[in-house]
């Protein structure tokens, strides 16, 4: 039956996320965004509450390392007709929906110190989605990085130049990665390199490399525009050896499956970011309507838009934009859980989340004027870390190419 | 029993039995119309003032003891986008019907600013009239269903939007009354409305001036004795011409204890051959095929018995908002249509050696469609599920209202752009959809779902 509201029983694991976000998350906004670089040391208290909570269950799925299980993309690839038929009848919301509203919360809260927290980053994801058993067990809750971007390969991930070759029983893995968020601080870093440039994109694959691998060097630290909690890091692979099993997934080159171990880490991160942006967006819109109040503004949700004040009636517009993006993402999210491929779903939530909260958060700066600029409210630093929403986990742009080659029937080459 | 009546003198037709013969063929039973039994009167009619439509006398053969209402749907816990069995079965005959006879008859509709009097009946046997209605008073479903008719008038809008509100504008009557009539106002009218000769019927709530705002009402009843008299004039009524039942939407004037005057907006059912009524054609940008029409009240008197919902404001409220939420749902219908025919129009279109399609400022234009318009319809849907959970739903509805009226226009615009020079002329109706999908923020009431 068709029911788009928040299950309850997600209630306490939101309401728990909402805590940290607002007693730790909050109080320290300000603090790491002037000091960027500086870690915050107070993260590690609360990941080992996080730690506590999730073996008792309360917040399990608020990172992003649970959301593989249940991934449709994975269905597909075993196969549909396997699942009994009464299984396939069952609703289901589970570790995907769990993880996109801990995250959405906890982001609510602030998203720099979101994607630092230790334990938390999106490379468990990447490892939850394509490890075996035994990398499962042996990388399982560490804090892992990804590492994807290389100063020549952005979006066009297929054109990666580090290259991994294997020697004996070990890869040897060289080449520069940029933009690894948490690429200092975390434990593993997750790196796509490629096996054979001759081979295209079936020949690259996600290898694990442990931070303290000597050949895995930090070259610099950036300095961004937001998100000033979270560091950025630029490293670099020199003859860096890892233990061959550290591959994940299949070490076969499979022609015409291509990119499809790589690739399916995206449908499952793609709506978390996608959260991350709706919690940005929720906390501009909350300050911005307590400031409007203040103001005598008051929303009307009954009245036509040019039946109230401008100030309201934007407020309602960018608060539907914001629906939309929120229920597209909770569909990516369901769909997930229920084992329905969600590839397109996963980017149509992406694209709009990403674009309508930098849009929300701009707008808001713009109503509450010099006080939504000046740097006594936050309104200022959200308008600049959701910026990176749009850009990471796939741009607006490379989203618009996924979402268009799948309703238009195209293959990257037709669409480029 | 009254209820036991209704049914037994076979005036309902079950819903859930219809679903099974829709299963196997109903499409087959819609034949091919005759072109010859076309009634294109709405293109001859002259823009003169005319009598409203005669109507049938509405009267109730059973007296209720208390008015009958649909119960809420009990609360469900997990998000789900998957509609019922029945919604589905629904769902696809609907769409089946639509693809298939409203979608060929479109352009005649709309040049005719009529739709074709046997699709509207067809339309009605898919029980359209009662799915808002209580089962006791032989309507189809068990419980409120506001997602049932959004699915219904989204796939029916797919087929073509201005015979959509044609079909749908007796259910927003229906509808009306079930949610908000007295035990006398349901055993008159409605019927009428579970039975095989459906009325055509209005909801009027649009006024014609700039900044039109349904809370602001210029339309007034003033106390006279036990009844009412309305003075006014209402805009774009779906069916004007043709309704034997309104609606009508008028500020309510009366008199604090105090002694001093106030009013607020209530809702009022007027029969069609009440004296003072008349009507004007009046044609519009789009949704032609819905024959709308000016509603003029000069004086009209009204017993105390037209007076719908007590004349509460909240219950003038939720009517604007459900009414909304039915325009919404036939955007979200048209927007489809868009988009299902840009796609392979802009695959197979050739320019510079290769499809157009193959450009990202074409592709992308796609894609932003696919995507807004899933934001409408994942916002409506969700608005809808809560008025079926006994949710409150006034901010649902607006955020869904907005999405539709903006983004949906936004839509109808992109897809004559992306059929550029073609997309402007009448061979390819994504200029109609245009036109229609302007409606969606301008139209209010009619679709009360």
């Amino acid at each position: 039956m068709i029911n788009l509201e928040t299950p309850r029983k997600f209630e306490f694991l939101v309401s728990q996320a909402h805590q940290v976000a607002t007693e730790i998350f909050r109080t320290n906004s300000r603090k790491y965004d002037r000091d960027e670089h500086s870690y915050p040391k107070e993260l590690d208290m609360l990941a080992a509450m996080i730690d506590g909570m999730n073996a008792g269950g309360a917040l399990s799925g608020a990172g992003a390392g649970s959301v593989g299980e249940g991934n449709g993309t994975r269905t597909a690839r075993e196969g549909h007709g396997k699942q009994p038929a009464r299984d396939r009848d069952v609703n289901r919301n589970a570790s995907n929906m769990a993880s996109l509203l801990g995250l959405t919360e906890l982001s609510w809260g602030d998203v720099g110190l979101l994607l630092t927290m230790p334990r938390q980053g999106l490379g468990q994801a990447a490892i939850a989605a394509v490890a075996n058993e035994e990398q499962l067990k042996r990388f399982g809750g560490k804090w892992a990085a990804m590492a994807i971007t290389e100063p020549e390969a952005g979006s066009d991930s297929a054109a990666i130049r580090t290259t991994a070759t294997l020697d004996g029983d070990e890869y040897v893995l060289n080449g520069e990665k940029i933009f690894v968020t948490a690429g200092d601080r975390a434990e593993l870093i997750v790196v796509w390199a490629t096996l054979d440039h001759e081979q295209g994109r079936a020949a690259i694959k996600s290898f694990v490399v442990e931070r303290d691998n000597p050949g895995l060097i930090l070259e610099r630290l950036e300095h961004k525009l937001g998100i000033r909690a979270s560091d950025t890091a630029d490293l670099r692979l020199d003859d860096c050896r890892i233990p061959k099993d550290n591959l994940l997934g299949s070490p076969e080159i499979e022609r015409g499956r291509g990119f499809a171990g790589v690739m399916q880490t995206f449908d499952n991160t793609r709506p978390l970011v996608a959260g991350m942006a709706i919690g940005v967006a929720r906390a501009c819109l909350e300050r911005t309507r307590e400031l409007l109040s203040e103001a005598g503004v008051e929303i009307d949700y009954d009245l036509p838009p040019h039946a109230q004040v401008a100030a309201a009636s934007e407020f309602i517009a960018m608060e539907s934009d914001w629906e939309a993006s929120r229920l597209l993402t909770m569909q990516a999210a369901w769909m997930a859980d229920n084992k329905k491929p969600n590839s397109l779903q996963a980017s149509m939530a992406k694209a709009k989340a990403g674009r309508t909260a930098t849009d929300i958060a701009l707008r808001c700066v713009a109503l509450c004027g010099s006080i939504g600029y000046g740097e006594g409210e936050l309104l200022e630093k959200w308008a600049r870390d959701v910026k990176i929403l749009d850009l990471f986990e796939g741009t607006q742009q490379i989203q618009l190419l996924i979402v268009a080659r799948q309703l238009l029937g195209k293959t990257s080459a037709e669409l480029k | 029993m009254a209820a036991q009546n209704f049914t037994e003198r076979g005036m309902a037709v079950g819903l859930r039995a219809l679903n099974r013969l829709a299963g196997n063929g109903l499409i087959d039973r819609f034949g091919l119309r005759d072109p010859a039994q076309r009634m294109l009167h709405g293109a001859s009619k002259a823009t003169v003032r005319t009598a409203t439509r005669a109507g049938r006398t509405f009267a109730a053969t059973h007296r209720l003891s208390q008015p009958a209402r649909q119960p809420h749907s009990g609360a469900v816990d997990l998000f789900d986008l998957t509609p019922d069995e029945e919604q589905q079965m629904l769902r696809e005959s609907v769409h089946e019907f639509a693809l298939a006879r409203l979608r060929p008859a479109a352009q005649a509709a709309d040049e005719a600013c009529a739709a074709p009097g046997d699709l509207v009946r067809q339309a009605n046997e898919l029980g359209l009239t009662m799915v808002g209605v209580p089962e006791e008073l032989g309507g189809a479903v068990a419980e409120r269903s506001a997602v049932t008719t959004v699915l219904m008038a989204e796939a029916l809008a797919q087929g073509d939007m201005g015979i959509a509100v044609a079909c749908l504008a007796p259910a927003g009557v229906s509808t009306a009354l079930s949610l908000w009539g007295d035990a006398d106002q349901q055993a008159t009218y409605l019927p009428a409305f579970v039975g095989d000769n459906v009325p055509a019927a209005a909801l009027a709530l649009v006024e014609p001036r700039p900044l039109f705002n349904p809370f602001a009402l210029q339309t007034r009843a003033r106390r006279a004795g036990e009844g009412f008299v309305l003075a006014g004039v209402k805009s774009l009524v779906p069916r004007a011409g043709d309704a034997e039942l309104f609606i009508v939407a008028a500020e309510l004037e009366d008199s604090d204890p105090a002694g001093a005057r106030r009013s607020h907006p209530a809702l009022f059912i007027v029969e069609s051959g009440a004296a003072g009524l008349s009507i004007e054609p009046e044609p519009a940008m789009g949704i032609r095929a819905a024959a709308t029409g000016r509603l003029i009240l000069e004086d009209v008197k009204l017993p105390a018995g037209a007076l719908l919902g007590d004349g509460s404001r909240d219950v003038f409220a939720e009517c604007v908002q459900l009414g909304r939420l039915g325009w919404c749902a036939v955007a979200v219908g048209a927007s489809q249509s868009v988009l299902d025919h840009v796609i392979p129009y802009v695959n197979g279109r050739t320019a510079f050696g290769e499809p157009i399609s193959s450009r990202q400022a074409v592709a992308f234009m796609v894609a932003n469609i696919a995507i807004e318009l899933d934001g409408m319809r994942l916002a409506t849907y969700r608005a809808a599920s809560r008025v079926d959970h006994g949710a409150s739903f006034a901010r649902e509805v607006s955020l869904a209202r907005r999405l539709c009226a903006e983004r949906g226009m936004a839509i109808g615009s992109d897809g004559v752009q992306l059929l550029g020079g073609h997309g402007y002329i009448k061979e390819h109706p994504v200029e109609r959809w245009y036109r229609d999908l302007r409606a969606a923020g301008v139209m209010e009431g009619a679709l009360v779902v």
